[in-house]
């Protein structure tokens, strides 16, 4: 086989424009610039995706409407002011945790993670800029649930602010949790874990059904979960009036540091 | 100067599989090395190894005079990669969006448009990755590693998928970058993108280096050069023998079509010439031949073609 001798006419293709320079000149763009772009990067990409949009947005307005219906089971005559605070919870839970760990489980699946784990970008600023764009869905989710409850009548009480602290914490527990399953299982196992225990949780984690209704023993143990403790301090603000309660505080914050340091340790990248 | 990458005694083993049985070798500053060989050489793995996503069992690897895990920070800028199959970004991205949000995590980023234009996928900014053509996917994983203006770049099968017209676009990109200063490392089971773009060569073979060398040297130790051509049938070729350098050797291999073999050099050529004209015999279609990279790569790697 003769050797083929290497073509110099190449170099001049009319097609490819003038010639780009190529002279290194590295260096990392600065912290917060990476991860407010990489925030803006994700947050499209959840609005983009029709089923990120139906779980965190449009299933908890739909959960909204229906759950106000008298017919699955009676509530004091101010049934709005249950539903509210209850599908709030829910939209936590929708957006940090089932839609945060279906996202990053593909994400996983498909090299994304390890092709960021390539780039100037460090993890930290991963997770900040996937907790940001979190946070920036729900302050979308929970405008639109808020806004949909007054229309249905709602009349909140309590503190707000101590509302929105409750869900920040929500949102850090479930948002360990999601990590620690999306790093830690195949992507289609991410997928059917995630939205099994969103459905369950919202049944049987105080979220859909008051744990008054549990018996005594049951309602005890399912109190401890995330879902119940975020559920019933919302409740305690927005529909009583009063505090969240140091028992729904402390079990959120022990939700929030073991998934987060789990997460931490377990999650795979690759 | 420190070497651009510098691998010495490299051994890596997957439970009772050694991928990589003890390799060393080195990278200059500036130039583009070509790692060749079969599927299971070892190539991605080394490759991977001096990106960070892999740890040695033993031997050192030193990028930039840098360790590829423990100085990961400092090291992530100045090296650009490209992995094997796909983009390995989002796939619901657009194309222009990816390769802006590789670029925000750049001080100095390129023009993301002209480097678009620059890799052929200017009209496809507004294509989501996952409408993408492998070929185009190709291109795009290409400029996300050039985006941050890296100093070393390691493309693991860069033009895997792409149509012949792509990948000259591709080799051109290269042939700059090089004259620009960055440092390649790729990896390619294309002979001819070897031979078109490497300065020098690694074959890898069962987890070892087979061979090394310029092209120049890989295709022409060991290798006697050949001349072919064509003229009537039936000369007589004892005369020929006779005229041509010692150990040179004339044979008509089928009818017409003859085969000069010997150390093929100016004296050769001209003794042949000189023979030619003096029986009035037009040599048609005169051709040089060297061993091509393809021969040496075959010879090298028999072995383990026969083993699989």
């Amino acid at each position: 086989m003769t050797r083929t001798a290497p073509s110099g006419s190449m170099r001049h293709n009319p097609d490819a424009g003038p010639r780009m320079d190529f002279t290194p000149k590295p260096a990392a763009a600065p912290l917060r610039k990476m991860v407010l772009s990489q925030a803006a990067m994700e947050f499209r990409l959840i609005i983009r995706n029709g089923e990120q949009v139906a779980l965190t947005l449009i299933v908890p307005l739909l959960l909204l409407v229906f759950f106000n219906l008298p017919m699955l089971y009676s509530l004091s005559d101010r049934r709005i002011d249950f539903v509210v605070p209850s599908i709030l919870a829910l939209g936590i839970m929708s957006s940090a945790f089932t839609g945060l760990a279906i996202g990053t489980g593909f994400e996983r699946k498909y090299l994304v993670l390890k092709r960021l784990g390539a780039t100037a970008l460090p993890r930290a600023a991963l997770v900040g800029g996937k907790t940001l764009a979190i946070l920036l869905l729900e302050v979308v989710q929970a405008t639109l649930i808020c806004a949909l409850g007054f229309a249905l009548g709602w009349h909140p009480h309590g503190n707000p602010l101590l509302a929105v602290l409750l869900l920040v914490l929500g949102t850090l527990a479930f948002g360990g949790l999601g990590m620690l399953v999306a790093g830690t299982l195949r992507a289609e196992v991410v997928l059917a874990v995630a939205n099994l225990v969103w459905l369950v949780l919202m049944f049987c984690g105080g979220i859909a059904l008051p744990l008054s209704r549990f018996p005594d023993g049951v309602a005890d143990v399912l109190r401890l979960l995330p879902s119940a403790a975020l559920s019933e301090g919302l409740h305690r603000i927005l529909q009583d009036g009063s505090r969240p309660g140091w028992g729904v505080l402390i079990t959120l914050v022990i939700w929030s540091v073991g998934g987060l340091a789990a997460a931490a340790r377990f999650f795979r990248w690759e | 100067m420190d070497a651009a990458v510098e691998i010495a005694d490299l051994v890596k083993t997957y439970g009772a599989r050694t991928a990589i049985s003890g390799i060393s070798l080195r990278v200059e500053p500036g130039e583009i090395l070509a790692l060749l060989g079969p599927n299971g050489a070892g190539k991605t793995t080394t490759i991977e190894i001096c990106e960070g996503f892999r740890t040695a069992d033993s031997g050192s690897v030193r990028i930039l005079g840098l360790d590829p895990i423990a100085d990961a920070t400092a090291l992530r800028p100045r090296v650009g990669v490209m992995l094997q199959d796909g983009v390995g970004g989002y796939n619901a991205a657009k194309a222009g969006e990816l390769l802006g949000l590789f670029a925000s995590y750049a001080a100095y980023p390129q023009d993301c448009a002209a480097l678009l234009d620059a890799v052929g996928l200017g009209d496809a900014a507004e294509v989501p990755v996952k409408r993408l053509s492998g070929g185009q996917r190709q291109r795009l994983s290409l400029a996300l590693a050039l985006v941050g203006r890296p100093e070393l770049v390691f493309l693991d099968e860069p033009t895997a998928g792409m149509d012949p017209h792509a990948r000259r676009s591709a080799w051109e990109l290269l042939e700059s970058m090089r004259a620009d200063g960055v440092t390649i490392v790729l990896t390619t089971h294309y002979l001819d993108e070897a031979e078109r773009l490497a300065d020098s060569v690694v074959v890898m073979d069962g987890g070892r280096i087979a061979a090394r060398g310029t092209l120049a040297e890989l295709t022409s130790a060991g290798a006697e050069g050949q001349v072919r051509f064509k003229a009537p049938p039936g000369l007589a070729l004892r005369g020929l023998t006779d005229a041509l350098p010692l150990g040179s050797a004339a044979i008509e291999e089928s009818s017409g079509r003859y085969l000069v073999s010997g150390v093929v050099d100016p004296q050769l050529l001209a003794a042949l010439t000189a023979w030619c004209a003096g029986q009035g015999v037009f040599a048609e279609g005169l051709a040089v031949e060297r061993r091509s990279l393809e021969d040496v790569f075959l010879a090298l790697t028999a072995g383990s073609a026969a083993r699989s």
